[in-house]
């Protein structure tokens, strides 16, 4: 008896392993799926926005902090970061070496990040790019929230304005990489119990006091972001630190694999937007 | 006389908060108050039309006329302890149920609801 039922569970579940060790998923399918849901929810909640406004965050949803931040526009206070990360980028290391030699087309390549790293089978952002061609230089690593690493970051973010978001999904170890960053947008943690997808979804167009809540597609564009509640430039893990502090969430590490993983999210879920940091933020 | 006292046991026991709690003390009702507003206890404005603040964010329903959109105590407080227990996806934050507030702190701004 046991021995027939056995065999019958292996003749059940033979025919479902040799699908599954031929099939390779098509996992940029997956995702695109998922991109048009995540782009639907905000296109119909705000139809008059054009897919690329959205980079501007809450100013693209509201007319009167749009017109103030239009007027900061005229001396963006991102401007003096802008060029004191050119300074960084094209100084030279103490081996002679700059950073041209680690990034090409002269730093332009903010596009290229975040990617998922095959052979490291993880997800590398700007930052950690940054970090990493100083390393390999014999420099010693910037600190990652603000000061020099955003600085620099902002220089190439700038001089890559207009380039396409176009972050790839193709192997298992991406596709993973993505559902973490996935779950980790739209699941409850911290004392208050509140999500990423909570505000910045659903509630996106509210007001929390009377901070109008921004929506979710495009978080990543535009970045690094002068805040002017900072008074200086900070990078987009920076800001993810401060929302998940404000949900009294566990503090996680700037740069970390959570973190990482929800910015390669953030990104995919921007692919067909352009690239437009630095920005000013209040 | 038996009776009586058969009844009234009854009545304890079906209505039991009906014998005990008394009306609110100004105290508790300034206690409450203070929790609601504290942006580091309730912060029910955040979310909240409130009488009394200024500057409410709109996630939430304005919170007025309690008494008639709450006629039972118990279900005001379960909103306020733990949200999701009526509505999974709320995004209010589970007061009580997360210790963010405590016991009597809860029942201190369910008193200054119906004050409202
Ligand atoms: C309680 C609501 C709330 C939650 C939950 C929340 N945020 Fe925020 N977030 C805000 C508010 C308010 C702002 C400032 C206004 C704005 O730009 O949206 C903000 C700003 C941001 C910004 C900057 C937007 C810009 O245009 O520069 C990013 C990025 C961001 N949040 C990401 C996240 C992520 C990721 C999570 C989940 C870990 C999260 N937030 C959770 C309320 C929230
Ligand atoms: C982060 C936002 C948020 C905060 C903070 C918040 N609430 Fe809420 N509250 C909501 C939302 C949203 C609803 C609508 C129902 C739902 O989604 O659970 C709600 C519903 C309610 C209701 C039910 C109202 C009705 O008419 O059904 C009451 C009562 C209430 N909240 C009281 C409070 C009190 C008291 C506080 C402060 C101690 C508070 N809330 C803090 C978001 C919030």
């Amino acid at each position: 008896m046991k021995k027939i039922s056995q065999s019958r569970m292996f003749l059940l579940l033979l025919p479902i392993t040799m699908l599954w060790s031929c099939q390779t998923k098509d996992y940029s399918a997956l995702v695109n799926k998922d991109i048009e849901e995540f782009r639907a929810y905000f296109t119909e909640r705000f139809p008059e926005v054009e897919l690329d406004d959205f980079a501007d965050g809450v100013y693209a949803i509201d007319d009167n902090a749009r017109e103030q931040w239009l007027a900061m526009e005229d001396f963006p206070p991102y401007s003096i970061a802008v060029e004191e990360g050119q300074a960084l980028f094209e100084n030279s290391f103490s081996n002679g070496k700059t950073y041209t030699d680690c990034f090409p087309e002269g730093g332009a390549v903010r596009h290229n990040y975040p990617y998922f790293d095959e052979q490291r089978n993880m997800v590398v952002t700007l930052e950690m790019a940054i970090n990493e061609c100083r390393s390999a230089n014999g420099e010693p690593p910037l600190e990652y929230k603000k000061g020099d690493i955003a600085k620099i970051s902002s220089y190439m973010a700038y001089i890559s304005r207009g380039k396409p978001v176009e972050v790839k999904v193709s192997s298992q170890g991406a596709y993973e990489a993505y559902l973490k960053g996935k779950e980790f947008f739209y699941a409850k943690r911290g004392q208050l119990n509140m999500s990423c997808a909570g505000c910045h979804m659903r509630y996106s167009g509210r007001r929390l006091r009377s901070e109008v809540i921004s929506p979710a597609l495009g978080h990543p564009v535009h970045f690094p972001v002068f805040r002017l509640k900072w008074g200086e430039i900070g990078t987009l893990q920076r800001r993810y630190a401060g929302c998940n502090r404000n949900i009294g969430a566990k503090p996680l590490a700037i740069q970390g694999e959570e973190y990482r993983n929800l910015e390669f999210f953030q990104t995919v879920m921007s692919n067909g937007m352009h690239f437009n940091g630095p920005a000013s933020r209040k | 006389m038996m009776h009586i006292y058969m009844i009234a046991a009854a009545v304890f026991f079906l209505f039991p908060s009906s014998l005990v709690a008394d009306e609110p003390g100004e105290e508790q009702i300034e206690l409450g108050r203070k929790v609601s507003f504290d942006s580091m206890k309730g912060n029910c404005l955040a979310c909240h039309m409130m009488p009394g603040g200024e500057q409410p964010g709109n996630f939430g329903p304005p919170l007025i006329q309690m008494k008639a959109r709450f006629p039972e105590r118990s279900v005001l407080r379960r909103q306020i302890w733990d949200a999701t227990e009526k509505n999974p996806k709320s995004i209010m934050p589970p007061f009580g149920k997360h210790g963010i507030l405590s016991e009597e702190e809860v029942d201190a701004v369910v008193d200054y609801m119906y004050a409202l």
